[in-house]
């Protein structure tokens, strides 16, 4: 099993699931809610996190919303404090974000209506001290300091 | 005279331990999943654990079957190591540290000192009352409710871990022989938070704590004096169950074809009416389920007096009583944390040292 199918299950439960007689559950308000989030997306730039580990899921719920979003072309792994894997769904801009420990549990999992999801930029005070990384490798390279423009 | 060197704060301290900036924004994440707060509140406590100081944590257990302490280290989200350790010092827990006996108790009456009007208590388990045989129930000679007012004259704040401390669980049950009173209806002069649940669901303990170290303050609570983060909810409010609940739609019976289909367990005895928890939302396990998903009704055990509340497979008729006193109290002291006088409360630690006398032998024969 890939780590992209930890986040997105194409299991049997998800099978059963859309067989289900049942209609009810909790993953049909999440995507209203992320419908709205995309929205204040389109028109204004604002970003929004769902925690889905907070939700009252109920048996297969998860397995049914992941299962409505699907799956698109953009997938990356985080190697920091244990695998991030993050998995852009079929929606553009509506990302899942799994946060899993260095022994693999699962420590929350978000989804991130962005352009890119954070945890994949730079954080601003790495990209600060990015130049003076960068000199210090040219420096030791060749030994002069770099000229600043 | 030198100036001391102050404590590193938490970003740093975990800087040394070799965590990038986005381990750390990471570690925020599982953070807000862990006080149930939204996921936008990332970025505000990325900013304040950046800064926190690490605060002393005395754990006291006293008549408890050490289950809320297997509840905590089996927690997942973040590991203990992570959580406990890095994010705070936990100065003293018998069950827990290598150190036994007058060193144990000497790192307790340290920490204390040390951290005087700062350091937070956690108790596990219910404490014989002051009349009760104080024989009942000691540690290292002293009986609990000596070591709990010595412990929690000068903390910051009381963390009443589990139903026994909350609410005197199991072992205040009827007809409560050994005289179990709750951590609050012994602590009166300071913060008493309690996370019920017998036990609690981990990431709960480990949320308050979190809560603590990010605002620097105690949670809001209810009138139970339960952080209402978690337990502002009923079990049955955020039931995937309630859709059937409010069709009508009942088990019966533990196999029949209503408990196949996942209909409403509240014939079969279920409290989540009556329940106050966060059960349907943290799940136990590592989020795997939890009692109604796994087919069984909630039996209420975040609840006061639950023990006592009619038989766990009759269907629920509120009958959970917590005395008068307790909730006037919860809801009194509130939980803000002040700061205290710590030079006076050093010397006040000083001084109960000195006067710490053991349980003896003749006071554990006394009948009660
Ligand atoms: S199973 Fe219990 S908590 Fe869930 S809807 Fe029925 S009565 Fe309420």
């Amino acid at each position: 099993m890939s780590d992209l199918d930890r986040i997105i299950p194409e299991t049997r439960a998800a099978k059963n699931c859309a067989r289900s007689p049942r209609d009810f559950g909790n993953a049909l308000p999440v995507l209203n809610e992320i419908r709205h989030a995309l929205e204040r997306l389109v028109e204004t730039g604002e970003e929004t996190r769902i925690d889905l580990s907070g939700m009252p899921f109920g048996p297969g719920d998860l397995d049914r919303l992941t299962a409505w979003l699907g799956k698109g072309e953009v997938t990356a792994t985080v190697e920091a404090l244990g695998p991030t894997q993050i998995q852009e769904t079929a929606i553009p801009g509506v990302w899942l974000v799994d946060y899993r420990s260095g022994e693999g549990q699962r420590l929350t999992l978000h989804l991130e209506i962005a352009p890119v999801p954070e945890l994949l930029r730079p954080q601003p005070r790495d990209l600060a001290e990015a130049l003076t990384l960068l000199d210090a490798r040219l420096e030791e390279d060749q030994g002069t300091p770099p000229e600043s423009s | 005279m030198a100036t001391p060197i102050p404590e590193k704060t938490l970003g740093e301290r975990l800087r040394d331990h070799g965590l990038s900036r986005r381990g750390f924004l990471k570690l925020c994440a599982a953070t807000a999943s862990m006080m149930a707060l939204p996921a936008s509140m990332v970025p505000r406590i990325a900013a304040a654990l950046e800064q926190a100081r690490r605060p002393s944590v005395i754990w006291l257990s006293f008549q408890e079957c050490t289950g809320c302490t297997e509840s905590l280290t089996r927690s997942h989200a973040p590991t203990l190591e992570d959580l406990i350790l890095k994010m705070v010092s936990l100065d003293y827990h018998h069950t827990l540290q290598a150190a036994a006996g007058e060193a144990a108790e000497e790192a307790r009456l340290q920490a204390m000192e040390a951290n005087a009007g700062e350091y937070l208590v956690i108790v596990d388990g219910s404490i014989p009352g002051p009349d009760a045989n104080p024989g009942f129930s000691t540690v290292a000679g002293q009986s609990n409710y000596d070591i709990l007012m010595e412990t929690v004259e000068h903390a910051a704040a009381v963390i009443a871990v589990g139903t026994c401390a909350a609410f005197g669980g199991l072992p205040q049950a009827r007809p409560n022989p050994t005289g179990a009173m709750s951590v609050m209806d012994l602590v009166k002069d300071k913060p008493v938070i309690n996370v019920s649940g017998c036990p609690p669901v981990p990431m709960v303990i480990t949320g308050v704590l979190a809560h603590y170290l990010t605002f620097g303050r105690l949670p809001d609570l209810d009138a139970y004096g339960r952080p209402m983060a978690f337990f502002g909810q009923s079990i049955h409010d955020r039931c995937y169950r309630r859709p059937f609940y409010d069709k009508g739609l009942f088990a019966e019976s533990f196999d029949d074809q209503g408990a196949k289909e996942g209909w409403c367990l509240y014939r079969l005895g279920c409290k989540g009416p009556t329940t106050y928890n966060a059960c349907a939302t943290m799940k136990w396990n590592g989020g795997t389920s939890w009692p109604i998903e796994s087919g069984h009704p909630c039996l209420g055990c975040s609840e006061p007096s639950f023990w006592d509340g009619g038989g766990f497979y009759e269907p629920v008729s509120v009958p959970l009583t917590a005395n008068a006193g307790t909730l006037l109290t919860a809801g009194a002291v509130g939980a803000v944390v002040g700061g205290g006088s710590a030079a006076l409360a050093k010397h006040g630690v000083k001084k109960a040292d000195a006067e710490r006398q053991p349980v003896t032998i003749d006071e554990l024969e006394q009948t009660q």
